[in-house]
């Protein structure tokens, strides 16, 4: 320091100074001169231009906004539409006393609070010479009420506009969603520009995450105002582009089958077409009338939906998430081949219980005394717990990890649709940093039968069964096949192309685990028998049966009650067809159901009928609606009475599910937590 | 310490509340700005309806409270402002990244909510940016070289980056702008500010590619404002139908005929000075010219008059940064330039930029009492 100063010649600085704050004044003159000239050349030589435009500034601008995109089905049948509707609005510097003009008003056209709050937080954001929306969708008579009364109200307009609608209501709630009023929070990430004149955004579901394409470019007309600023005549017009029409890849009559077979319950079903990740139906059950959103919810209905115990405005097949039960042995069988720790014939005893080895960590087999000597096929047949406990712990958490995060477990699916769920797929990482503790071996077993942290959603584990049906190429699912300029523009298809290489590298080992699905569903022991019959197609399936509930003994639960079972269980069935070249992947998954292949397995049946039905180069021969597998009862009511599809059907093999005193599935402990080894 | 630290405080509190020294050439154009300022707001606010006395008092409050400050500022010696600097460079870049991580605002993640009231951590960085800068070069031999210009430099890129990115592009210009004139009055040599220049002319079509879409649709818009009837072209074609009405001489206070008629936005905040040009013509446009050059004369002035490099550095920088506002805002009005969030100094309607030029001011008053040597 001392040094620089010594070095430092102040009087040099200053003069140094002085010069430069004369050259930057000088400069800043210079540039305050150029200002002026600008101001001059403005004000003084184009002074005639400018103050007859002045003068004639009696045009202003006024936003056309575009009708929006219309949403179809794969083949054409109308999901969302636009019809014309009036509205009441207000232009705020028209009006002298606001407070008086709504009580009159309201005695002319009955308005709610509801109406009144959102006019109110509406007029705070706009300019007084803008138009307000005071009261959307106006009836005949209420527009023939007002226009009697009009001259009482100066500034105040029925206007037309395009109002959404859905007809098929709640149906298609949890994928189109729907539109809302625009409100404060739209206004800070939409682009003021293109949504002047435009009242309506989608909220929720294909609406919003497609917003983009459907809602379209505003034109604008100059309209020529007087001293008033009201509107004299129309100069010029430049009309609006109209939101691009969407195709869905969802076909409505497999989504109405789908609606229907889960009708009373709570959960949801998704059918992927694996060959491109189109997803064909996606329903979640209790749902919700969209149109209700439209024109803005009335606080009681909202309390209502919101409220209601089974929790309608819940997606459950994009945001439910539950423990996925052994619907993952045949990803972790697969495992054990492609990662060379088996082969399809090596076998495994099951004795019943399965134990640590060194340890006194113990789990059960589903059936006392257990299955006997089983290989692969059989495995995943039966579901032997044993089996893929061994299977589990021969892999490690890690190499069990890496393997299920191939197939989308524990990360976002992709889906065009906002707010899906990641679930989680539990590794040493993840149980570090949420419990702060290393990892258990015996952890390790119960994540190898889908328990303990593991959860996902149904529409991950319809993305998992599609990667495994595609012959293990995977395909992000989409919502969303294809757009349209208009109605009779040509569609333009949206590629979806893989979203990576095939996870499987070995046919053979897709074979063995297909061959043991198959079993599920068409061999008499299978835990799914009778779930095959009389298709014309082999299916192949895999039932799942998950406890929510963790136990706190190794004991076997006596209670057979479905009932009881139901409120404990989370029943899943996966399913795809034909097994040789799948094109249909169906997973069903209910929040209440008592055994997965009994209660949900009928389910995913009768996904798979619509489709046959939907396809033109179904058989002839093709029974649509198998009589021996949709006996109503099954499907119709929460508690399913115990003699499950395979029983109704009357079949020998059929007895295996239900005579058996535990779950064909692994009851499991879903904590985990206790002595662990 | 703590001792020590009380009586120092104590010491600071005497000195702040005795008579203040101030400048009263400065002081009584600053005076004759303010309102000028609130008379024209009162017009343009006129066209809104409602209570126009609302905006006109809430304004006038800020000025009082601006004024105070400056009054409070002036009686802190710039020896201990130095002291402070590194400490409020610090503190206000640090302000500035919490914002980027938490902030929240309109679109633009500016504010900082402290519950009773928000605040915006950029206006700070329009002070302690020259401070710094002045700080910086204050003991290190001038003209600089390239190493403290880069360092300089650095100083510089920080807060310019964090208030570019929130996106704030018209204040990290300000900000820019104030620590660059710094740099400029510490001697920087001429050959050295034209590479620099020629360099920044070359990188231009890099910040093009890194710029947001709505900030290049505004030059685009600017060239060009038939082509955006809706939104910023409307802004551009009336505030220019707006000052060229008034001609030379003007239509007279109150007789804003584009605010009255709301044809054109913002008529009260980043547009005001339209209306004071349609109000007021060429002649007022003059006269309001040659009052901000006034102050950035007497700020100048009282910088050369300034006892050591710090304080003079500060007070050029600030004078200095005062004609990019005049210059940046009277020229989006006039459609020279794109549209950029920049307010004319104590004529815009609101936020904290009146009170953050007046307590540069403030320091400006301080440095000029403090310019004898009176140890």
């Amino acid at each position: 320091m001392k040094l620089r100063r010594a070095i430092k010649d102040s009087r040099s600085e200053l003069e140094l100074f002085r010069r430069r704050a004369l050259a930057g004044f000088a400069l800043i003159v210079l540039a305050l001169i150029g200002l002026v000239v600008r101001y001059a050349t403005l004000q003084v030589s184009r002074y005639d231009e400018f103050a007859a435009r002045s003068e004639n500034n009696r045009v202003k601008p006024i936003a056309i906004p575009p009708a929006r995109g219309l949403i179809f089905d794969r083949n054409g049948v109308l999901l969302a539409d636009n019809v014309p509707a009036f509205r009441l609005e207000v232009v705020p510097e028209q009006v002298t006393d606001m407070k008086a003009l709504l009580e009159q008003l309201g005695q002319v056209i009955p308005l709610s609070q509801d109406d009144l709050d959102a006019f109110h937080k509406l007029l705070k954001q706009s300019h007084r010479f803008e138009s307000v929306p005071l009261k959307m969708r106006l009836t005949e008579d209420e527009i023939d009420r007002f226009a009697v009364n009009r001259w009482r109200f100066p500034g105040v307009d029925v206007v037309p506009y395009q109002n959404r609608r859905y007809p098929l209501g709640e149906l298609f709630a949890h994928v189109i969603g729907y539109v809302a009023r625009i409100d404060a929070d739209d206004l800070d990430r939409l682009d003021p520009g293109s949504y002047k004149g435009t009242t309506h955004v989608g909220r929720i579901g294909v609406e919003r995450s497609y917003e983009d394409m459907l809602h379209g470019t505003p034109g604008y007309e100059l309209v020529e105002v007087n001293a008033d600023g009201r509107t004299q005549r129309v100069l010029q017009t430049h009309p609006a582009i109209a939101g691009k029409n969407i195709y869905l890849s969802i076909d409505a009559r497999i989504q109405k089958a789908a609606e229907q077979a889960l009708a009373g319950q709570v959960g949801s079903a998704v059918a992927i077409d694996p060959r491109n990740g189109q997803v064909l139906a996606m329903v979640s059950v209790p749902s919700f009338d969209p149109n209700l959103f439209v024109d803005g919810i009335s606080h009681i209905d909202y309390g209502t939906l919101n409220t209601a115990p089974d929790k309608p405005l819940l997606n459950r097949a994009l945001r439910g998430v539950y423990p996925p039960g052994s619907t993952v042995k045949p990803f972790l069988a697969l495992g054990g081949l492609e990662l060379g720790l088996r082969t399809p014939s090596d076998s495994v005893l099951s004795t019943g219980t399965f134990c640590v080895p060194g340890t006194t960590f113990c789990r059960r087999d589903d059936r006392r005394g257990g299955f006997g000597t089983v290989n692969l096929r059989m495995a995943i047949m039966w579901s032997v717990n044993t089996y893929f406990y061994k299977l589990a712990l021969d892999m490690g958490i890690d190499r069990y990890d890496d393997w299920m995060s191939r197939f989308g477990f524990g990360q976002p699916t992709g889906i065009d649709l906002n707010g899906e769920s990641s679930g989680i797929l539990p590794s040493r990482e993840w149980k570090a940093k949420r419990y702060k503790t290393s990892w258990f071996p015996g952890e390790t077993i119960i994540a190898g039968i889908g328990q303990g942290y593991w959860t996902v959603t149904p529409m991950q584990m319809a993305h998992a069964l599609s990667i495994l049906a595609g012959h293990g190429v995977p395909y992000a699912p989409r919502l969303v096949m294809a757009t349209q300029t208009d109605v009779d523009a040509p569609k333009q298809p949206l590629p979806n192309p893989p979203s990576g290489p095939s996870v499987i590298n070995n046919p053979a080992d897709w074979q063995a685990v297909v061959d043991g699905m198959q079993m599920v569903v068409n061999d008499p022991r299978g835990t799914g028998y009778g779930l095959g019959k009389g298709f014309p197609y082999t299916i192949a399936g895999k039932s799942g049966t998950a406890e929510i509930y963790s136990r706190h003994t190794d004991a076997y639960n006596e209670n057979t009650s479905l009932a009881y079972l139901a409120s404990r269980h989370r029943a899943w069935f996966e399913m795809f067809a034909p097994a040789e070249e799948p094109r249909i992947a169906v997973v069903v998954s209910l929040e209440n159901g008592a055994w997965g292949a009994s209660s949900a397995g009928p389910i995913a049946r009768k996904i798979l009928d619509a489709w046959l039905a939907t396809q033109s180069d179904a058989p002839p021969d093709t029974p649509l609606q198998p009589g021996s597998l949709s006996s109503p009862d099954v499907v119709s009511g929460a508690p399913a009475p115990p003699n499950a599809p395979a029983s109704s059907a009357s079949t020998p093999g059929a007895a295996t599910d239900a005579s058996q005193d535990t779950p064909q599935d692994e009851p499991a402990n879903t904590s985990s937590q206790e002595n662990p080894p | 310490m703590i001792e020590m630290l009380h009586v120092r405080m104590k010491r600071l509190l005497r000195r702040v509340l005795t008579r203040p020294r101030i400048d009263l050439p400065l002081a009584g154009a600053l005076l004759l700005l303010a309102v000028a300022g609130l008379c024209t707001l009162y017009s343009a606010a006129a066209g809104d309806g409602g209570p126009t006395s609302g905006q006109v008092v809430g304004q006038a409050l800020r000025f009082v409270l601006g004024f105070v400050l400056m009054l409070l500022i002036s009686r802190i010696p710039p020896s201990v402002l130095r002291n402070w600097t590194p400490w409020l460079y610090a503190g206000s870049t640090l302000l500035l990244v919490v914002v980027s991580v938490l902030g929240e605002g309109r679109g633009a993640d500016r504010w900082l909510n402290l519950g009773v009231m928000r605040f915006q951590p950029s206006e700070l960085a329009k002070l302690t940016m020259p401070m710094m800068v002045a700080w910086y070069l204050h003991p290190r031999q001038l003209p600089p070289r390239w190493k403290d210009i880069a360092m300089v430099g650095v100083l510089i890129a920080i807060p310019a980056y964090l208030i570019g990115k929130q996106p704030d592009l018209g204040t990290a210009l300000l900000v820019a702008a104030a620590g660059s004139f710094a740099l400029f009055l510490s001697g920087m040599a001429w050959w050295r500010i034209g590479l620099l220049l020629v360099g920044a002319a070359g990188m231009a079509p890099i910040a093009w590619h890194f710029m947001h879409g709505y900030q290049r649709g505004r030059i685009l818009t600017m060239l060009n404002p038939e082509s955006d009837p809706l939104g910023n072209g409307w802004h551009i074609i009336q505030s220019q139908i707006a000052v060229g009405s008034g001609g030379a001489f003007g239509k007279g206070w109150m007789h804003s005929s584009q605010a009255q008629l709301d044809f054109l936005p913002e008529h009260t905040t980043d547009f005001i000075f339209a209306v004071f040009s349609e109000e007021f013509g060429l002649v007022g446009v003059c006269l309001m010219m040659v009052l901000y050059a006034f102050i950035i004369g007497r700020c100048l002035w009282i910088a050369m008059e300034a006892r050591e490099t710090y304080s003079r550095l500060l007070a050029g920088a600030i004078g200095m940064s005062l004609f990019v506002y005049v210059f940046v805002n009277g020229g989006m009005v006039s459609g020279m330039l794109p549209v950029v969030g920049v307010p004319m100094p104590m004529v815009s309607y609101g936020g904290t930029s009146a009170v953050t030029l007046l307590v540069g001011f403030g320091m400006l008053m301080s440095i000029h009492a403090h310019r004898k040597r009176h140890d």
